[in-house]
């Protein structure tokens, strides 16, 4: 079909220009900051002098992409209908902590254990994403709004619960933990990939993630729903034409409620990778701002699985680099700036390239019509 | 229709896949000319003969004028007089590669290393597991491993005489404290304050405010929220303000200068380091908190042969901890000030840390 090959050629070229032009803006922010862009550049590429540096680098790039592709699935699922699941950040939070909580007051057999605690922060969190949905299709609330509010409560909810009733021993009574998670929460790490391409081990804390087959599953299973059932096709109708699909039989207050849900019980997933696979416990140092990360991710890998899983590997990549810019003297917050400039040229690019490719194909159309049906018009 | 979306997507991230796929053979050429090299183990040999130290500041690490600054300061000590190769590193914003920083300096050969803030303990600890070999420290919090140094602050002791300070100084007999977070870190601060304060004016009525609930660090860099705090109690009467709440403070100084009122600085000298000359007259004193005291003093024990495992508390005794003189508005009490000293360094005096 020439008219999919260039509508494809062209999204490449969107692609390219648009991150050549993020090369070149981002030059120039490293340049005023003082540093040298191609020391920039080597940096990002540098994982280290060492074996056992480079296979940390490399865990740690994947560790940081899982949370970051359950936080763009999450947010992509509430796009794909037109609803703005701000409340992302919010429902991992607690959802995380519950989970955590839940998961240290027994002791069961592994996969029982992480089931469990996998299944309470969906609960917890699609519970959360409930609220905002009931209060859009029963007093029509705006679930931008609301999400953003319900973020307010939730956090604060999860620092008071962890200095409060969900607290547990402190170490060096300076920071806030629940109790640990026995040893059978702990999710096997997957550091062995690392023998089949015959580099050594990570040494890093908690190693590969094993949440990574989870998180692989979960993009499966989202983009089987998504794409493949009447469910998800009536989820993109509803948000690519509410009316339309309420015409044709699909319930819009059911399926509002239903991808919030969906989105909330994902979201609460968000956490659990850090907290089993490495630190055991929801503490003072849990990573906050996944959940406002992920809509970027989203945005970025245009809420399709595949492409969530690219923008997630992408902006951990750039993550990554953070110590190694410090190494070349490059400020590391030149790595938000290169996060933000790509976001943003690859959402114009996108628009660019689709407007290009309608223009085109109304041409083809009309010297299609022009060549065919010459006389019958006047008849 | 479908089909021809997914195509979109597949292709238009091809760029990325590339850049990914550069990323993976950057690594693996590295390694290849790396693995003809022994790793691990040999860098505590190698520091033997050129000391390399490496430091991770916490979250809004260097310029903070204040708490990082002031370990910075230790460090580039380290370097004049000791002749010290250092490295200085800060955290991502949402602080998730603590961690993976400390094994970066660990695996560039610097040892010992330093990790500012109590955030650090739990990273600090896993990274001496995996790096017997190397010496660590950590500010703010207790050692939790063998090769790991607590450097300790008796903040309640600087405090102390901030609160003597105040209570002297406020004629209304009305003073004020406000804290970034309400943790028991902070507490101390309040403590010995409030035992300062009460030491000289036992009635003195004493304005408590948090900025943020414990776990929630953002009343560290929160100033429009200090200043509200401070508005109010200045509003209400109090004279002096005592904060201990990191970059939040600048909002307290603002509330101050406002009010045409006098606040305390913490961590470290806040007349000097304020940039705003306007703000810098009503920083009547600051309580000092040395942590370049405690980096160099670690820096130096390292470079003589000391091992981790212990807790070094710098308190009044040492001058770990103090008020600043800068301004010379405390001149005139100054003989208060040194017996009040002198009776908690002689044990007389024991001061709370904890409200």
């Amino acid at each position: 079909m020439p008219a999919g090959l260039n509508r494809a050629l062209l999204t490449v070229a969107g692609a390219i220009v648009a991150v050549i032009l993020a090369i070149a803006i981002c030059s120039v922010a490293i340049v005023a900051a003082g540093g040298g862009p191609l020391d920039a550049l080597a940096a990002f590429f540098d994982f280290g002098a060492t074996e056992r540096a480079q296979s940390n680098g490399v865990a740690a790039l994947i560790d940081r992409a899982i949370p970051l592709f359950i936080a763009g699935l999450a947010v992509a699922i509430g796009f794909r209908m037109n609803l703005f699941n701000i409340g992302v950040e919010g429902q991992y939070r607690i959802a995380a902590i519950c989970a955590a909580y839940v998961g240290s007051t027994f002791t069961a057999p592994g996969w029982i254990q992480i089931s469990v605690i996998i299944i309470v922060a969906a609960l917890v969190g699609g519970f959360y994403a409930l609220v905002p949905a009931v209060m859009k299709v029963t007093r029509g609330v705006n679930e931008v709004i609301a999400t953003i509010m319900l973020n307010y409560i939730a956090i604060n909810l999860a620092s008071y619960l962890v200095r409060g009733p969900f607290s547990g021993q402190k170490e060096g009574d300076l920071t806030t933990t629940t109790p640990p998670l026995p040893e059978s929460a702990m999710f096997p790490d997957l550091n062995f990939v690392f023998d089949w391409f015959g580099m050594v081990r990570p040494t890093r804390a908690g190693g590969l993630w094993g949440f990574l087959l989870v998180a692989i599953v979960l993009g499966v299973v989202v983009w089987l729903v998504l794409e493949r059932t009447r469910f998800g096709f009536n989820v993109k109708a509803s948000g690519l034409n509410g009316p339309a699909a309420l015409a044709s039989g699909v319930a819009p207050k059911t399926m509002v409620i239903a991808a919030m849900v969906m989105s909330g019980a994902v979201a609460g997933l968000i956490g659990l990778p850090e907290i089993l696979g490495d630190r055991g416990a929801y503490n003072s140092n849990f990573t906050a701002g996944l959940g406002f990360l992920g809509i970027a991710v989203a945005l970025l890998g245009r809420n399709k699985p595949a492409g969530i899983a690219i923008a997630a590997l992408l902006f951990a990549f750039l993550d990554r680099a953070q110590g190694a810019l410090q190494e070349a003297h490059v400020p590391a917050s030149v790595v938000t700036i290169i996060q933000g400039v790509i976001v943003l040229l690859v959402v114009i690019a996108n628009e660019i390239t689709k407007r290009l490719a309608l223009r085109l194909e109304e041409r083809r159309a009309a010297q299609q019509l022009a060549r065919n049906t010459p006389v019958e018009v006047t008849a | 229709m479908l089909g021809k979306r997914f195509n979109r997507v597949a292709l238009g991230s091809v760029a990325g896949v590339m850049l990914m796929a550069a990323a993976a053979c950057g690594g693996g050429g590295g390694g290849t000319t790396a693995g003809q090299e022994p790793t691990g183990g040999t860098s505590g040999e190698a520091s033997k003969g050129a000391l390399k130290v490496g430091l991770a500041f916490d979250i809004g690490g260097r310029g903070d004028k204040s708490f990082n600054d002031s370990a910075y300061a230790g460090l580039e000590k380290a370097k004049t007089e000791l002749g010290a190769e250092i490295k200085e590193m800060s955290p991502s914003t949402d602080g998730s590669n603590r961690g993976d920083l400390l094994r970066q300096l660990a695996d560039a050969g610097y040892n010992p290393i330093i990790g500012v803030g109590f955030a650090y303990a739990e990273d600090i600890k896993k990274a001496a597991e995996e790096y017997p070999e190397v010496q660590f420290a950590v500010v703010d919090s207790a050692s939790n491993a063998p090769n790991v140094t607590g450097l300790l602050f008796a903040e309640e002791q600087g405090s102390y005489l901030a609160g003597v300070a105040a209570a002297t100084k406020a004629e209304s007999g009305h003073v004020g404290f406000v804290g970034g977070v309400e943790n028991d870190l902070i507490k101390k601060f309040e403590a010995g304050f409030v035992a300062g304060v009460k030491s000289v004016k036992s009635d003195a009525k004493i304005d408590v405010t948090y900025l943020t609930p414990d776990g929630d660090f953002s009343g560290f860099k929160a100033p429009d929220k200090g200043k509200v705090a401070a508005e109010k109690m200045y509003q209400s009467g109090a004279d002096v303000i005592y904060h201990a709440s990191g970059d939040s403070g600048l909002g307290v100084f603002q509330a101050a200068a406002a009010a045409k009122k006098k606040a305390i600085g913490v961590d470290s000298d806040q007349r000097q380091t304020v940039k705003e000359t306007d703000l810098q007259s009503v920083i009547m004193t600051s309580m000092l908190k040395r942590v370049d005291v405690g980096v160099f003093e670690f820096i130096k024990a390292f470079q003589g042969g000391a091992k981790g495992g212990t807790n070094v508390t710098y308190d009044l005794k040492v001058d770990g901890v103090g008020l600043a003189t800068t301004g010379g508005e405390i001149d005139d009490i100054k003989d208060k000030l040194d017996a009040a000293k002198k009776d908690i360094v002689d044990g007389k005096i024991t001061v709370p840390a904890k409200p």
